[in-house]
Formats: structure tokens, C-alpha cells, sequence
């Protein structure tokens, strides 16, 4: 899990004193870099493009091999790499930084960050990264490998959490961070055409130039690309707001494993002409095809944003604060963010910054309001506050009352995952369970884990049990925060937690996707009829399964 | 002694956080749908205001949060008064024609008078003319003591107040007798979140409408803003292809 130096990084951004101790802050921060911060992150906050993580690769040498620590052979039907191979790549590619070769020598640094993620929990041994500029190279590279039978994982950012983007063995790594290109911005109907491989970041401010936003945001987004945000079918914070990209997503580019390019970078909002297909590359991991360029539906930037911060006794209230805010605030809620107690406790403890509200209270939460007129937005928002106050569903609050103090408030709920991290560990959930059981399985777990001893003392293997998220989508994020990672705790955690949300017809994997981790346990969310027509989908797309192979389903 | 009678100078500014950017007539900043909100330095004058209530060791009788500007700057005396001023007092004065710093000191000389308020605590600084001026100009036709850049502040019961003030690399500690004029710094202390029970009290709490006017003042300005520019953009780098691009670069750069 985190590192220490990324840990110290993390801190250090969280515990800036609300008003530092000398004049620069006012003078030197730049504006746009501060919104890094009110970024609202789905899970956990990310190395950031100009960000101090990513710079400092750590000795990867220390993460396991995915290989070893899965029960997962290497397929013989795919072919080793040759020298050959990597001759024909260099060939088309033409450019020298084009190819990251470990094949006919020894490029192993050069190779490690495309082999390792983020998270320093899943490492490949590929010998070979192409990173092609055109969707005619991708589409020749697909055909070379369907040919023979070489197998290849597509790359974005590599920021995801599940294993997605980083080979198992020596599968090709195909990084799209050469197709990082804007096409198109429209900005009557808001349609936004791009190569697969531009930042998420890079996006959202070109278009705030046009006073227009990204449907999405996470705590990625100075690293992540956004076809791997469709590709994954990224969630995250605006999806209350805006919608899952399922919707917002109008159309793709997408190169199929025999060399295919499937050209539907439609602008269309109303296409009802034959099956979706796109849909099945949206959240497809690149199982299928290789997302080139997609074009989305990007709504109106809000030039007015409030935030509060409330305290709330119960889960209940918790629940009736969420109807409130929907029936008050509607069209211009755009985030409600579910903390329970022992997270900002544990935000507090760890970083030693001070609370917004005194005293302890068993769960906490962050609405966001963005709309198009600061005056009715307000106005909206003072007569929900009064009421929630009035008929005590919330005991405390606190309302930013300028930018700062929004991002103050934000840092509640983003610093939770770094500061998970700080003892050693965290196992981590990111479960959909229908909204009124979903704080339980928070509760469930802790009883379970401190009738087996693990929990509760001192000294105790596991911190706690807590749960965050995003509690507009019903997606909650179960997290284990641990000394150390322990098969004892594993075996308690697993596949009781599965079988937890089974029974409430949740889901295993809400939005982090299912990648090598999950894999295992889509039985639990999908039903065999389905996993059979998956599989039949990934095999008329695929046949020769050379695409992300031992991942997904 | 008897209590305190604190003022506290307010001003409305653009939010810190945002990015002003200058009008296409180059005449002044653009501030319409921009975010603004309190004066930082301000914010620290009322927290002070209030800690000194808190603290209890002098009792603090009033709290008063002023401002002059625009029927906007309304919205941040319900914020002062949220943090825990008492009652506001706003004079409205037109956007086009901001006032100067002398024409605020003399107005605030007046409020001072009219409300008899022994101690005026202010932001050593707005941050959008970054003038640093109103506090010192105060105090001299007050002809009272002053204490700028206060980064701790003490009054004894007797009506002492000793200030920690930031001077060029360190501090400099003064005391003097009430009536004081304080301006702030970013040290004194970490402004509170306005909470929702106070939100709420502080629409109770009064707040009078004034002119320049009911105060006999006129205040045309002395200064006109010729021109206002942004500093030149940063020049955008230059991407290489690799590693032997890079050298190469930095050899035509002379930088190796």
C-alpha cells in the first residue's frame, strides 16, 4: 500500500494549516494547481501529473509477482517473444522511444513502471512496451499479435486498482500515451472528441476554458487517461451529477485484436440503430478491443459551488439527510459523500489537523452543490440547511464560506484513503449494496472481526473497520485498515464479505472494475447464464483471446 | 477596566483560491460571476475578536463587524457574525468608485467614534489592492497606539495589551494601553468554520445600512488607475523525443 515517501507527500498536502505560517501561500500558489485538491477522488488519491508520487518510482523489485502471488499459469498457446517480433514493431513504430525493448537487451528500468502499478500490488513480467501514435499502428500491432498469437494489455494511465492495466507475464504492454491529441470541442452541443490517451486532467482544463466540464473526476486525474476511464467505465465523484459514461460516452474509436477499426465517434445523443457496441468496449478492461478516441458529452461548467459539512447520529439520519438534499437541492446537488466516524477520526489522528466540527459523532457528510447562479444556489441551500438543522437530522454542520475552506472540507473526505494506510495496510472493498443495508456491512465485519480476536486491543492485527463513499451511487468503500497484511484476516475477510453483499443483490465491484483481483468473485454479482454470454461476447470479439488475457471473466 | 468595545473592519474581495484575471479595457480586474468572499486577514481580525471573548481574562462587551462596499459585502457581515461579531454596520458604496485607504480610515475614525469602541483590530492588508495602509492611517487620526502585523496579542486586565508583532525574520513584542489600533498577520490564529446554528443566529443578529452620507463624508478619489496588466505569461516548454533529444536540447541551451 502506500509508501512511505508517498504517504509523507500525502500528509504533508493534508496537513497544510489552514492558514500557513507565512505570506507565500497568498503569493506563490497558483490557482489552477490548488483545485488538485477540491478534486473530488473516487478512491484513493493518485500521483498527480505535476504530483511528487510519480516522480519517485520506488525500488520495484520489492512488489511480488502478480504470478506468483495468484493461482495463474501462463497460457502455452501464446507465443514467446522473439527478436524478430520486436524487429517488426520497431519497423512500424519508426520512432526509437516508440519501443521499450527488453527483449534484445536489457532495458529492465525502462520497463518496470509498465509493469508495476501504482499500488505496488500487481507486477508483470513483460519485456516489450509499444506505444503507438496512430489507431492505423494500433490496428497493425492488434493484427501482428492476433497473427501470432502474442498476447497484449492496453495501458492508460495505470492508475487503476485492481490489476487491469499491468501484464500477468510477458504480455505486450500497448501504453496509449502517445495518442494524446484533443480532435474536437463543440460548443453548442458540448461534444468532445479525443484520443484515447489525453489526461483526464489535461481535458477537463481545456474544456474549462470553454466553461464546460468533464462528466468525470477522481482522484487520478493528473495520471489517468481518459480511454482507460472509459475503458474501466470509471465512476467517481460527478457521477450523481452527471451520470455513469455509459451515458455520456456517444461514441468510440476502437481497433479490434484482428486489426479491425470499429470508426463510431458518433456525435449523436439518440442513435437507436442496432445493438450498442459501444457499451460493451465502456468497462470492457480492453478485453475486446483497444479504445483509440471517444467522443463525450461534456455538460456545462458550474460557476457556483457551495459545500457543507454535517454531523449526523445516526445512519438513518443519514439516509433522511440524502432524501432531504434531493428533494431541497436537486438539480444542483452534485456530491453527497458518506464519512463515518472512525474515518475522520482516523483523518484527524493521523494528520493532526483539526476537525471542521468538535466532539465525535458516528457519521459525517459532504454535500456539494454546483449550479449556474451563486444568489438562487445559496438561497437553496440556506433554507435545506435550516430545515435539516430545525428537524435535528443533523446535529452539527459547518458551510465553507470561501474557496479554501471548500477545499478544506474536501480534504475530509480525500484524505481518508492515505491516511487508511498509515499503520501498514488496507484491504479494501469498493461494494454497491442497496442504500439502506449499506452501512452495514460496516458494522457486520467489526462484530465478525472482533469476536475472532483481531480487533479491539491495543495491539490488535486490525486497526478498524470503516466505510466511506459515495453515497449518492449507494457505493460504499469497505476498508480494512490493518498493521500488516495477514492470511488470517484474509480468510475472515474473504468470501464473507462476497457472500455479504450476494444476499443483498449488491455488487463485488462497484466502480473499481474487476481486473485480476476480482475475477474470481464475479460469480457473486453475476449469474452463470450471464458469465456464459460474456464469455461468448469476449470469444466473437476475440477468439484467439489474445487481449488482457487471465483478467476479468 | 471596563469591557472591550471591539470594531472589525471587513472588506469583500475576490476568493484568494480564484485566478483574477484583468478586464479586456485593461481598466481594472474582471469581477463579475466571480467568486468572492472575506478578506483573509480579516477573517483573522474576527477570530481574534472572538478568542479574546473567549479567553474571558478582559470581558468583551461588543464585537462590531464593518464594512463599506457593495450591497454584496453584506453577505460576509453575516459571515462575521456567524464567526461571532455581534451586530454589523455596512455602508454602502458603489463598485465603480472603491474607496482609498484614507478615505476608509476617516470613515472608520467616525464609526469609532459613534460607537465608542476602544480597540479596532484589522487585516494589515486586503488582498486585492495590497495597499497596508488603513490601519496606520487610523491610528494616526485616532492619534491613538498601534501594533501592526500582530501575530499574538494579550490584554491584562488592566487594559495592557501586549502584541507579538512579525517583523523581517522575527518578532518584535509591544505593549501599550487601550485605545489600540491591531492589524493582523497570518500567524495569529486559524480562523473557525462558520457553523450552522451560528449561520442561522447570525440573520438575527442586526445589522445597519449606512451611507457616506450619515457619516458626513465625502470621498472622491485622489488616485485613477491608468492601466492594469497581467504579469507575461510563463513561456511553454518544448517536449523531446527521448533521452538523446533531451542532451541535445540542453546542449544548444548551454546547460551542459
Amino acid at each position: 500500500m502506500a509508501t512511505s515517501s508517498r504517504l509523507v507527500t500525502s500528509l504533508r498536502r493534508i496537513s497544510t494549516p489552514r492558514v500557513a505560517p507565512s505570506f507565500q501561500r497568498f503569493r506563490f500558489r497558483p490557482a489552477n494547481q490548488i483545485r488538485w485538491i477540491t478534486a473530488a477522488s473516487s478512491e484513493p488519491h493518485q500521483p498527480d501529473a505535476d504530483g511528487t508520487v510519480k516522480g519517485a518510482p520506488a525500488p520495484a523489485k520489492t512488489i511480488a509477482f502478480t504470478s506468483e502471488k495468484y493461482d495463474v499459469q501462463r497460457d502455452s498457446k501464446y507465443a514467446q517473444l522473439s527478436e524478430d517480433h520486436v524487429k517488426y514493431f520497431q519497423e512500424l513504430l519508426g520512432s526509437e522511444s516508440a519501443v521499450v525493448d527488453g527483449v534484445s537487451k536489457d532495458a529492465t528500468e525502462d520497463i518496470e513502471p509498465f509493469n508495476s502499478d501504482w499500488m505496488r500490488k500487481y507486477r508483470g513480467h513483460t519485456k516489450l512496451v509499444l506505444k503507438p501514435q496512430t489507431k492505423e499502428e494500433v490496428s497493425k500491432i492488434l493484427k501482428y499479435c492476433n497473427d501470432n498469437m502474442l498476447a497484449v494489455v492496453p495501458q492508460g494511465g495505470n492508475t487503476g486498482l485492481v490489476g487491469g492495466s499491468v501484464p500477468v507475464f510477458d504480455e505486450i504492454v500497448i501504453n496509449l500515451q502517445k495518442m494524446n491529441k484533443i480532435r474536437s470541442f463543440d460548443d453548442v452541443s458540448g461534444v468532445l472528441v479525443a484520443d484515447a490517451g489525453v489526461i483526464l486532467e489535461v481535458a477537463d482544463n481545456f474544456l474549462a476554458e470553454h466553461n464546460a466540464i468533464f462528466p468525470l473526476d477522481l482522484g487520478a486525474k493528473g495520471s489517468c487517461q481518459i480511454g482507460g476511464n472509459v475503458s474501466t467505465n470509471a465512476g467517481g465523484l460527478r457521477l450523481l451529477r452527471y451520470g455513469s459514461l455509459h451515458g455520456n460516452v456517444l461514441g468510440i474509436e476502437a481497433v479490434l485484436p484482428d486489426g479491425r477499426i470499429i470508426e463510431d465517434l458518433s456525435k449523436l445523443r439518440k442513435n437507436n440503430t442496432g445493438y450498442d457496441l459501444k457499451q460493451l468496449f465502456i468497462g470492457g478492461e480492453g478485453t475486446i478491443g483497444i479504445i483509440t478516441g471517444v467522443s463525450i458529452l461534456c455538460p456545462q461548467r458550474s460557476p457556483a459551488v457551495n459545500v457543507a459539512y454535517f454531523a449526523l447520529e445516526s445512519y438513518e439520519q443519514v439516509q433522511k439527510a440524502f432524501k432531504e438534499a434531493k428533494g431541497q437541492l436537486s438539480e444542483i446537488l452534485s456530491a453527497f459523500e458518506l464519512m463515518d466516524g472512525r474515518t475522520q477520526r482516523i483523518v484527524h489522528d493521523v494528520t493532526g489537523k483539526k476537525m471542521p466540527l468538535d466532539g465525535d459523532h458516528p457519521f459525517y457528510v459532504l454535500i456539494e452543490t454546483s449550479g449556474s447562479n451563486a444568489d438562487h444556489d445559496s438561497e437553496k441551500l440556506q433554507a435545506f440547511l435550516e430545515h435539516v438543522m430545525e428537524t435535528e437530522i443533523v446535529s452539527d454542520g459547518v458551510l465553507a464560506q470561501d474557496q479554501t475552506q471548500i477545499q478544506e472540507l474536501w480534504s475530509c473526505r480525500e484524505g481518508v484513503t492515505e491516511c487508511l494506510g498509515h499503520w501498514g495496510g488496507t484491504y479494501k472493498y469498493d461494494l454497491s449494496i442497496p442504500i439502506a443495508e449499506m452501512y452495514q456491512v460496516v458494522n457486520d465485519l467489526r462484530d465478525r472481526l472482533t469476536e475472532a480476536g483481531l480487533l479491539g486491543k491495543e495491539d490488535s492485527p486490525v486497526i478498524d473497520v470503516v466505510g466511506y463513499g459515495h453515497m449518492g451511487d449507494a457505493n460504499i468503500h469497505l476498508n480494512i485498515p490493518v498493521r500488516g497484511y495477514d492470511k488470517k484476516i484474509e480468510k475472515l475477510l474473504e468470501p464473507w464479505v462476497f457472500e455479504w453483499v450476494q444476499k443483498r443483490n449488491g455488487s463485488i465491484s462497484a466502480e473499481h472494475g474487476l481486473g485480476i483481483s476480482k475475477k474470481p468473485f464475479i460469480g457473486y454479482s453475476r449469474t452463470e447464464t450471464m458469465l456464459g454470454l460474456m464469455r461468448q461476447i469476449k470469444d466473437t470479439y476475440d477468439p484467439n483471446g489474445i487481449m488482457n488475457p487471465y483478467k476479468y471473466i | 477596566m471596563s469591557g472591550l468595545r471591539i470594531l472589525v473592519p471587513v472588506k469583500r474581495v475576490i476568493d484568494y483560491a480564484v485566478k483574477p484575471r484583468v478586464n479586456r479595457a485593461q481598466t481594472a480586474v474582471e469581477t463579475t460571476s466571480v467568486k468572492h468572499s472575506m478578506n483573509p486577514f480579516d477573517e483573522l481580525s474576527i477570530e481574534e475578536a472572538v478568542r479574546l471573548r473567549e479567553r474571558k481574562t478582559v470581558p468583551v462587551e461588543e464585537i462590531i463587524a464593518f464594512s463599506a462596499g457593495p450591497p454584496k459585502a453584506a453577505d460576509i457581515l453575516r459571515t462575521a457574525m456567524a464567526m461571532g461579531a455581534d451586530r454589523g454596520i455596512h455602508v454602502q458604496v458603489d463598485e465603480q468608485t472603491p474607496l482609498e485607504p484614507l478615505g476608509v480610515a476617516k470613515l472608520l475614525k467616525k464609526v469609532v467614534e459613534a460607537s465608542n469602541s476602544n480597540l479596532v483590530i484589522l487585516g494589515k492588508q486586503s488582498i486585492d489592492d495590497d495597499a497596508g495602509q488603513t490601519g496606520q492611517m487610523l491610528a494616526g487620526l485616532l492619534d491613538w497606539a498601534q501594533a501592526t502585523q500582530a501575530s499574538k496579542v494579550e490584554i491584562g486586565d488592566g487594559g495592557e495589551v501586549t502584541v507579538v508583532k512579525e517583523v523581517d525574520g522575527g518578532v518584535e513584542t509591544v505593549r501599550a494601553k487601550l485605545p489600540m489600533v491591531i492589524t493582523t498577520d497570518l500567524r495569529l490564529n486559524e480562523p473557525r468554520y462558520a457553523s450552522l446554528p451560528n449561520i442561522m443566529k447570525a440573520k438575527k443578529k442586526p445589522l445597519e445600512k449606512k451611507t457616506l452620507k450619515d457619516f458626513d463624508l465625502e470621498a472622491a478619489p485622489r488616485l485613477k488607475t491608468v492601466k492594469v496588466t497581467e504579469p507575461p505569461p510563463r513561456k511553454g516548454g518544448v517536449k523531446v523525443e527521448d533521452v538523446d533529444g533531451m542532451i541535445g536540447k540542453l546542449k544548444e541551451l548551454g546547460a551542459l
